[in-house]
Parts: structure tokens; C-alpha cells; sequence
């Protein structure tokens, strides 16, 4: 008989304390901040499945990667930015999309699992590749996450108000002269990045309760843009250090618990919509 | 000819492909400013197309078009624009002041948070079309009708000159097609705005019409509504019995007629007639504008 071992860890505040711990905290809070903005514009673009699509096309990438030695988020943010100027050259028109992204999406995870077979190292990285790994991410990384945060806000500085238009009206944008094209695809590389930053945390698989979830449940919360994308973001930073913070304290793996407490809030707000609307 | 405070729209010989398919062509026309007009014509006759070239938004094959002066894409910060299907394509968890917002707002690069000046802006324009009350609403909690208003909203809140709607009441119930209508003529009488308008059912529209532009084989014509109120060429316009009747009012219905007669010679024009239906109204406008 197995003994499954699910107690409670009285030590658990010395864990939270340990290096790997701050930097998963800090990873959490970039990520947070990125997931929260762009899960926003993702959702109102109704572009949800293809962001989910990037991080498998991401995943060859990624397994690849260690095959040649190389940094896992390289090769996963390299081949998630291809896939998304791919995806965003062929414009906004995601019902007719599907299909192609879908069959891509499955391609990708196949080549991803054959270059994965091609090496023990990678074979051995698949797993944290899919599922996350926020604990083992170093400080180079946070380093690489907090950069891109800072070019994330710098970017979108400059286009928030024409993405913003485009993406919630795209027909009276284009008439007022707003270059949809470009927004469209300014918007598939930045969702590149914040993808390529989230998956370590949750990976591939799990990615979709990490960036589109939050975004969902806030804007159930509420009608306005700036206002959906902070609570989106802090919804994000609740379920990832909650998860870090319950993961230390019973033995369960964060990604789990991260996406159980995003998928948590969102029923909640979802019930609580329909029980308002009775 | 093209004089800016007379004309809003003018084409001039245009024509529109799309692939090998020329849509329309042979467009010459003057739309005078401060005017109500409707585009009408059959399903797939370009009336949209129509739109769109006047948005600059579709190249013209042949011809020009020039909208408020300037050829047209060029001035289209004066115009409001209120897509087809607008309601159904717009994110609906919005709340209506954020929708009417974007009309200020959404085409500016950089850091601009919204001002008091332009909340106030969309207030008043939310206040015109009769939803102040609604403008904490989400889209997704309002009506047809009322989504509608927030369209028209959106597009006067930047005060345009010309405002430009596709279909705007599909869709909508007969109180909130008269409303909609009634709306528009407020907006062309207090606001001097130019109003085009796309529809498929002149009914609603014709108490404020001052004319209308008909897509009829081919080619777009303009003409005051007396030359449209035509039951012969409604009657072909719409490819079914249109009658026209004159009420103790004195305003024109125009009414499908309910059952088709046994004679069985409605709606049947010869070539011939047609051509001449066409001579006598071209010819009649061309006499206005004298261009040939």
C-alpha cells in the first residue's frame, strides 16, 4: 500500500525564506504584471486560443533548445515569435484561423516531444517544460523577466490607446485610421513574450489559467479596460505567490496550486455573475 | 465643381472592382451638404462597398471620389462612422461611456490619460442620444436599440460634419427604428451634421430623407426623393412590387405590396423601359450639375 504523504509543514515560513523562494516571488510579480495586461487586450481581440496555441508552437523550441545546449526560453521565445508574426500576418479573422492554429498547435507539440526523445537532458527537462518549474527559475531569469516587463510598458506607452481601439472596435478604428495590420502584429510579438516568461512558471499546458483566466475574471468584475488589466494582474499575482505560499506549506506542486486558485476565482466570479443576474 | 461648403460627397465616373468583379461603376454624383441621404439597393449591390469608398477604406478602380472637399480617407476625423453590425462586433463587457470614449481617445500614440474635458465630451453626446443614464451600463445589459444609441454616440462624440451609418436599423424594433430615425433627424437639424445612411427599408427613413443614392444595375445615381418615390423603379430597385402611397398627411409610404396580382405583369419592365427609366433620371441629375 502507497502512503501518500499530504501533511502540513510546520517549517514551512523557513521555506519561504530560501533564495529559490524569492526569486520564484519576484518571477511571480513580473509575470503577473505582463499576464494582467496582455490577457486583457487577449481576450477582447478573441485571439485566447492562438495565445494558447504560441506556447506549444513554443514548446520544439524550447526542447530543441536543450538539445543544443542552449537556454530553454531562447529557443521557446524564438520559436513563439515566429509562430505569432506567422499568426499575426494573417490577421484578426480568428474564426477562420482555428483550424490552421489548432493543426499547427498539435504539430508543434509532437516535434517538441521528438526533439525531447533526441537527448536524455531534454527528456529529462519535458516534463518542468510542460508543467512549470517556478522553483528551480534563477536570477538570470527574473533578470531577462524584469527587461522585458520594462519593455512591455515602454511599448505599450507608446500604443496602448490605438491597440486598445483596435482591438475592442476594430471597423471604426481602421475608418479613424488606426493601422489595425500593425497593431495586429505588435500584439502577437508581445504576447510571444509574455508567454515565453509564463511558461516557466505554469508551462506550456498550463498557461491558459495563468494569462487568460485572470484577465476573464476581471472582466466579469469590471466594464472598463485600464481598470480589468490591473485587477487582472492582481489576480495573477494572488494565484501565483498563494500558490507559493500553499505549495510550501502542504506537498503539492505550485503549478497546481497556482491554477487551481485562478481557476478558483474565476468560478467564483462566474457564480456570483449568474446569481446577480437571477 | 468641387465646392467644399456644397457638396460633402462627390464621385465623379467611379468605379469599384473586387478580383474580376467590377460591383459598380459609371458613379457620378454630388451629395449636397447639410443632406439626409440613404444608399439603397438589393443585397450584394455594393451598398456597403458604397460606405467603404466613401471611407477611402476601398480603392476606386476608375474615378474619384472627394468627401468633405478632399479626396476621400483624407478627412475622415470629421466623419462618424457606425459599422453594420456594430452592437454584435463590439466587446460587450465595455461599459457605454468607455465605448463612446474610444471615438476621443482611441487614435492617439502615446501617454494620454483621459481628460475631464473629454469625459465631458461623451457625457454630452450620451446626453443627446438620450442614454446618459445608461453610461455605466456594459454594453452586453442594453438593448438593441439602446447599443445602437452608444454607436451614434460614439461617433458624434468628436463632432464630426458627416456622419456615415451601415444598416443601422437592422435588427431593431419598429419603436426603436422610429427612435433611431427620429435621432437622426435631431442630428441633422441641431447639430448640422450631413447624415448617410445604408438601408434596405426606406420606410422608416423616409419622413427625413432629402435623397437617396440607388444602386441599380451596376450603377450608383443620386437623386432627390421625388425621383426615388418612383413605383416602377422601386419596384426594380428592389426586385419585388414596391408601391408608393401618399397618406392624408402628405408623407409617401413606400409598402411591398401584400399579394401578388393574377395578371402577373408586375415587375415586369423591358429592357427598353428600363434604359429610358434610367435616361430620364440621370439626365435630370446631370442637369443639376451640368457636367455633361
Amino acid at each position: 500500500m502507497t502512503n501518500i504523504d499530504f501533511s502540513f509543514d510546520p517549517n514551512w515560513m523557513d521555506t519561504l525564506t530560501t533564495p529559490f523562494m524569492t526569486n520564484a516571488f519576484i518571477a511571480g510579480l513580473c509575470i503577473a504584471l505582463a499576464a494582467g495586461v496582455m490577457g486583457y487586450f487577449t481576450i477582447v481581440r478573441h485571439s485566447t486560443f492562438a495565445a494558447h496555441a504560441l506556447a506549444h508552437i513554443g514548446l520544439p523550441g524550447a526542447t530543441g533548445a536543450v538539445l543544443l545546449g542552449l537556454p530553454v526560453s531562447l529557443g521557446m521565445g524564438v520559436f513563439a515569435l515566429a509562430g505569432a508574426l506567422v499568426i499575426g500576418a494573417l490577421g484578426k479573422r480568428v474564426s477562420e484561423r482555428e483550424i490552421a492554429t489548432g493543426t499547427v498547435l498539435a504539430f508543434a507539440t509532437g516535434l517538441g516531444l521528438f526533439f525531447a526523445r533526441l537527448s536524455s537532458s531534454a527528456s529529462s527537462q519535458m516534463q518542468s517544460i510542460l508543467f512549470g518549474s517556478i522553483l528551480t527559475i534563477t536570477t538570470g531569469q527574473v533578470i531577462g523577466f524584469a527587461v522585458f516587463d520594462v519593455l512591455l510598458v515602454a511599448v505599450l506607452a507608446v500604443i496602448y490607446r490605438p491597440l486598445l481601439f483596435s482591438s475592442l472596435d476594430e471597423q471604426v478604428a481602421q475608418a479613424k485610421g488606426v493601422p489595425n495590420g500593425v497593431m495586429n502584429v505588435a500584439f502577437m510579438a508581445i504576447m510571444a513574450g509574455v508567454i515565453t516568461i509564463a511558461v516557466p512558471a505554469v508551462g506550456t499546458l498550463l498557461i491558459f489559467a495563468l494569462v487568460i483566466t485572470p484577465a476573464a475574471t476581471a472582466n466579469i468584475l469590471t466594464g472598463t479596460p485600464f481598470r480589468s488589466m490591473v485587477v487582472s494582474g492582481l489576480l495573477c499575482l494572488a494565484a501565483i505567490w498563494g500558490g507559493l505560499v500553499i505549495s510550501a506549506m502542504f506537498p503539492a506542486p505550485p503549478s497546481f496550486i497556482i491554477v487551481t486558485l485562478s481557476t478558483l476565482f474565476w468560478a467564483i466570479a462566474k457564480g456570483i455573475e449568474a446569481w446577480r443576474r437571477r | 465643381m468641387s465646392d467644399q461648403t456644397a457638396y460633402a460627397i462627390e464621385l465623379n465616373d467611379a468605379a469599384v472592382r473586387r478580383g474580376d468583379r467590377t460591383i459598380w461603376q459609371h458613379g457620378t454624383f454630388a451629395i449636397p451638404t447639410g443632406s439626409v441621404t440613404a444608399i439603397v439597393g438589393t443585397n450584394g449591390a455594393g451598398k456597403t462597398t458604397m460606405m467603404k469608398v466613401e471611407l477611402g477604406l476601398l480603392p476606386l478602380s476608375h474615378g474619384t471620389v472627394t468627401v468633405l472637399g478632399v479626396p476621400a480617407g483624407q478627412a475622415n476625423k470629421s466623419i462618424g462612422y457606425v459599422p453594420q453590425n456594430y452592437a454584435a462586433d463590439i466587446e460587450s463587457n465595455l461599459t457605454a461611456e468607455q465605448s463612446v470614449l474610444l471615438g476621443l481617445t482611441g487614435t492617439r500614440f502615446g501617454l494620454h490619460p483621459t481628460t475631464r474635458a473629454q469625459r465631458a465630451k461623451a457625457y454630452q453626446a450620451m446626453e443627446f442620444v438620450g442614454i446618459a443614464d445608461k453610461a455605466k451600463f456594459r454594453l452586453s445589459e442594453l438593448s438593441g436599440g439602446l447599443r445602437q444609441r452608444v454607436a451614434i454616440a460614439q461617433a458624434i462624440a468628436s463632432d464630426p460634419k458627416l456622419l456615415m451609418l451601415d444598416e443601422p436599423l437592422a435588427n431593431l424594433d419598429l419603436a426603436s427604428q422610429r427612435s433611431v430615425a427620429h435621432l437622426l433627424n435631431q442630428l441633422n437639424r441641431e447639430l448640422d451634421m450631413t447624415i448617410q445612411v445604408v438601408a434596405h427599408d426606406l420606410n422608416m427613413l423616409l419622413p427625413i430623407l432629402t435623397g437617396a443614392v440607388y444602386l441599380l444595375d451596376g450603377h450608383p445615381h443620386y437623386a432627390d426623393m421625388r425621383q426615388v418615390l418612383d413605383s416602377k423603379l422601386l419596384t426594380h430597385l428592389y426586385g419585388t412590387n414596391v408601391q408608393v402611397v401618399t397618406t392624408p398627411q402628405g408623407d409617401m409610404f413606400v409598402t411591398p405590396t401584400p399579394d401578388e396580382p393574377d395578371d402577373g405583369t408586375q415587375d415586369m419592365h423591358t429592357a427598353d423601359e428600363l434604359a429610358r427609366m434610367h435616361r430620364h433620371t440621370q439626365a435630370s441629375h446631370d442637369g443639376e450639375r451640368g457636367t455633361r
